[in-house]
């Protein structure tokens, strides 16, 4: 789901400060040294990276493309093999009947077995290509905040992580505490208060 | 600040009162609304309301869907002790329309319709189109910060059991 959609969800984030100077150099290199790698001639079954928003595809972040107005605008792309397990489940006991005629045994023993499989998944994922899920973000460095396109949990996960790798920062995300906490301009006083509530019944 | 996990899990109630109240506050103290929103016509659910009602250590989840979604059955919820979890909510301003929903549990935002921008038909209107974007999403994030805002300042006070949860505990009893 991306930013120009009909339809959008959007998980909000606070910065935590900003790249060391110069800014969009730090970030250029932060986006190009984590930028997505092709991964259908791989047996990797996933991989995550930085694409172009414009063409995420084929990722290119030159000329500062990356900017636009006062934003940063940028995707996360998930690029991940998922191979049916009826067709593992296949190939495998073909391998498995092919291993025991040639060993003439009748069993093979636990390890071999896992061994097999391994090699199967390993083969069939470098014949079935990836499938890219490409997630659009916001980056306002001047207001320090980031919106992205994506409430999905896992999606989140992968892009805290990738975020704090490759630019150093962290990522807060946004909920009813840390809303309460950072963006609601309370008091020292009054964050401590926060900390005490406790649910409100709205019934005798 | 304390753990993300930890807060996470412990002050969600903290984004079903706020929906809760929201309800409150478009049912009854319209001014809110305004203060929030100088441009704001009017915010309105829509067609979907879910609430939660946590008793006896299980919990109860009641979905109304439909246009106008049925706010007798949400307020039946109400008085047995649930509270607001999800909202669909209708925004208008002048004469354009959003549409969103809200968790409270998270305050993510979802399915957000924004009234229609420019089309992109080359590389260059990407640009015009994306910043017109970013500021018909900026509307509803600022309006949600305002009234999350306001909703904090007054439940970290006195007046909070004092004055509002009394007048909510009215209107669910009216």
């Amino acid at each position: 789901m991306g930013i120009l959609s009909s339809s959008v969800s959007v998980t909000r984030y606070k910065v935590k400060s900003n790249p060391e100077k110069p800014f969009l150099e730090k970030v250029y290199n932060g986006l190009t040294q984590n930028a997505i790698q092709e991964i259908d001639d791989h047996p990797l079954e996933k991989t995550v990276g930085w694409t172009s928003f414009e063409n995420p595809y084929i990722p290119d972040f030159e000329g500062s493309s990356f900017v636009i107005g006062p934003y940063l605008v940028f995707s996360m792309r998930l690029d991940r093999k998922s191979i049916p397990p009826k067709v593992i489940q296949k190939h495998y006991a073909i391998e498995m009947a092919r291993q025991l005629e040639k060993s003439g045994r009748k069993y093979l023993s636990r390890n071999e077995k896992k061994s097999i499989k391994d090699h199967v998944i390993d083969v069939l994922s470098l014949r079935i290509p990836a499938t890219p899920n490409i997630y659009d973000l916001i980056w306002n460095m001047e207001e320090s905040w980031l919106w992205f396109f994506s409430n999905l949990k896992a999606a989140n996960e992968e892009l805290e992580t990738l975020f704090s790798k490759s630019f150093r920062l962290s990522l807060i995300r946004l909920f009813p505490y840390t809303t309460a906490d950072l963006m609601s301009g309370l008091s020292d006083a009054d964050r401590d208060l926060l900390l005490q509530l406790s649910p409100t019944k709205f019934t005798e | 600040m304390l753990d993300v996990a930890v807060s996470y899990n412990r002050y969600k109630f903290l984004g079903y009162e706020f929906l809760t109240w929201l309800w409150f506050v478009m049912e009854n103290r319209q001014e809110i609304l305004k203060e929030s929103d100088k441009e704001l016509v009017s915010l309105d659910i829509g067609n979907c309301i879910v609430l939660e009602n946590n008793k006896n250590d299980s919990i109860e989840s009641i979905t109304i869907k439909g246009d106008k979604a049925g706010l007798e059955e949400g307020i039946l919820s109400l008085q047995k002790g649930a509270v607001v979890t999800e909202l669909n909510l209708i925004y208008k301003a002048g004469n354009n329309e959003w549409r969103f929903n809200i968790k409270g549990e998270n305050l993510n935002i979802s399915s957000l319709k924004t009234p229609e921008t420019g089309h992109v038909e080359t590389k260059e209107d990407i640009e015009g189109v994306l910043l017109e974007k970013v500021f018909l999403y900026e509307k509803i994030f600022v309006l949600m910060n305002n009234l999350y805002k306001h909703f904090i300042s007054l439940r970290v006070t006195n007046r909070w059991e004092k004055d509002v949860v009394l007048q909510i505990k009215k209107w669910i009893a009216s």
